[in-house]
């Protein structure tokens, strides 16, 4: 997979809230990563970190008091710089598609799923023609496992999970190489965490052009579904990207080298259930040194100063890295 | 004790949500209720809380029967609960500022003297700074408006916390931090919990037992309660 070129890459991407009385809202700050076709890159962290503002900064969906810095190639395209016509035109639906965090509020409530699909299918593809559509929205319900004897049903009428698979549904008509998931986990219970994360994984490993995959971020805050699909994690606390691993080695052995990342596995219930002490700090009044080191218990005088993410973590004291490849990264 | 019998409850005519469903909760004593979205856990833990009336079946609160819900219920019955809902930005009245969210039922019940020092020692109970406490809802994340409203729920040092899908929506160390709070709160007072939700790993780390729904039916009962 390391051999394949990023379908996403995002270099030095910040974004800054202009709030009233001068104040600056330091959302995300010089975040760096890429995901590959056949890949899915977890975003996870605290909620108030930054992870949902990322998602907003590649679709170009930003309020206006926003300002961006850095950029985030799609291709040739950088989705930062991109004006709104090639947004709505080109960008949104057809290279990325969004799985939403609450199907049940992404869908039009007064419309049948049936008649959704349609509309995005026309919307999206070539097909043209009562029958054609009819035909490309029940390929496209059936490729999100969406049962064809709902489609005539209205969102409330559906369950949980199946509003998630319409939406799912609608997010992969266009067939973007990058899907874009925002919390698509958020209220549901575990089994059904479960076999949306699964399916998500499905559309990773197949479609795309030459059945490479799709790309796929997922934006989360529940570790179970990251570890369950992920091949890489990127953590993120108060705006920055603090540690980048891959998922065997950050769920697993070693595990994961920022004490913050080894604070949120430590809180699961099925580890040590102890949690991080204190709060996050306020993203618009950030410390200048390491935003975590008021938390952290190895925290000494050098952590006064902003560490940069070297290898795969952003700290002057990590925890061991176990394996020779991660030592010569982190000495690269 | 908190005694669940035969409970049928619902929120339309002839439609009920759950159906003779029993449950109990010794004192002291911390059960988990798992059950998927949509069970009608919720709707359990709501006419435990005296929080919806049931159309059939019988309450009993520490030996005395419950005959009056919501505001009609007694005040020593109503305060004798601690409630924490999943959503907390709809269970928060958006106009108050987070020390006086938790101060709330304190004015409710004529108990003002005293408030200020009782809402500092529980917003640090909570971890929650000085700074927050003088903010409104919509000025704090998720996870702070949450434990405001933990410390709401613990202001009255009610007998039973029940706890309705408490951390569904908070990250892993909110969640740890939260239960935390919760399970020192009932180590100093002995209070019972009933907590819903559909994380078995979360409610088995949590609570003495965890009861799955099916189990609580009508048919079920005879077979009791599965321990977990």
């Amino acid at each position: 997979m390391t051999g394949r070129a990023p379908v996403l890459s995002v270099r030095g991407l910040s974004v800054r809230f202009l709030m009233p009385g001068g104040r600056r809202v330091a959302a995300v700050t010089d975040a760096h990563f890429e995901v590959r076709a056949g890949e899915c890159l977890a975003l996870i962290g605290e909620s108030g970190c930054g992870k949902s503002v990322l998602a907003s900064a590649l679709l170009g969906l930003l309020p206006g008091n926003a300002q961006t810095a850095g950029s985030a190639l799609l291709g040739d395209l950088d989705l930062l710089t991109a004006d709104e016509r090639t947004l709505s035109r080109t960008v949104r639906g057809r290279l990325v598609g969004l799985v939403p965090q609450s199907p049940a509020a992404h869908l039009t409530p007064v419309r049948t799923i049936r008649s959704q699909l349609q509309e995005t299918v026309a919307a999206l593809t070539p097909a043209r023609g009562r029958a054609a559509l009819r035909a490309a929205a029940e390929a496209a319900a059936e490729r999100a496992a969406f049962p064809a004897d709902h489609l005539d049903h209205h969102p409330h009428e559906l369950s949980g999970g199946l509003a998630q698979r319409a939406a799912t549904a609608l997010a992969l008509v266009g067939d973007a190489p990058l899907l874009l998931a925002d919390e698509p986990t958020t209220g549901l219970d575990r089994d059904l965490v479960d076999r949306t994360v699964d399916e998500l994984r499905r559309h990773v490993d197949s479609g795309g052009d030459g059945g490479e995959g799709r790309a796929l971020l997922m934006i989360t805050h529940d570790l179970a579904a990251a570890e369950r699909i992920a091949d890489r994690v990127a953590v993120m606390y108060a705006g920055r990207i603090v540690e980048l691993a891959e998922a065997a080695a950050f769920f697993g052995a070693p595990g994961p080298r920022h004490p913050y990342s080894r604070g949120l596995l430590d809180a699961l219930p099925d580890r040590a259930f102890t949690p991080i002490p204190g709060l996050p700090p306020e993203l618009g009044a950030l410390p200048d040194g390491c935003a975590f080191a008021a938390r952290c218990d190895r925290a000494t005088d050098t952590c006064a100063v902003l560490p940069p993410l070297t290898g795969t973590v952003a700290c002057h004291h990590p925890h061991a890295a176990l394996t020779e490849a991660a030592d010569r990264a982190r000495t690269a | 004790m908190l005694e669940l019998r035969d409970i049928t409850a619902g929120y339309a005519r002839n439609a009920p949500v759950i159906r003779d469903v029993s449950l109990t909760v010794a004192p002291g004593e911390a059960v988990g209720l798992l059950g998927p979205s949509g069970c009608g856990k919720s709707t359990l833990a709501r006419v435990a809380a005296l929080l919806h009336r049931p159309d059939a079946g019988t309450l009993v609160l520490d030996g005395e029967p419950v005959r009056r819900w919501r505001h009609r219920a007694p005040r020593e019955q109503r305060t004798a609960f601690g409630v924490v809902f999943q959503q907390a930005r709809l269970s928060a009245d958006p106009r108050l500022a987070l020390s006086d969210l938790i101060a709330e039922p304190l004015r409710a019940t004529g108990r003002r003297e005293g408030a200020a020092d009782r809402v500092g020692e529980l917003a640090a109970t909570v971890g929650l700074t000085a700074d927050l406490l003088g903010r409104r809802p919509h000025e704090v994340s998720d996870g702070q408006l949450q434990r405001a409203c933990l410390a709401r729920a613990l202001v009255l040092r009610p007998r039973w916390l029940v706890c309705d899908e408490m951390t569904a929506m908070l990250d892993a160390s909110t969640t740890a931090a939260l239960v935390r709070v919760v399970e020192d709160y009932r180590a100093a007072t002995g209070a019972g919990l009933l907590a819903v939700g559909h994380d078995r790993a979360l409610l088995d780390r949590w609570c003495d037992r965890t009861v799955h729904w099916t189990a609580l039916t009508a048919a079920a009962a005879g077979a009791g309660t599965s321990s977990g």
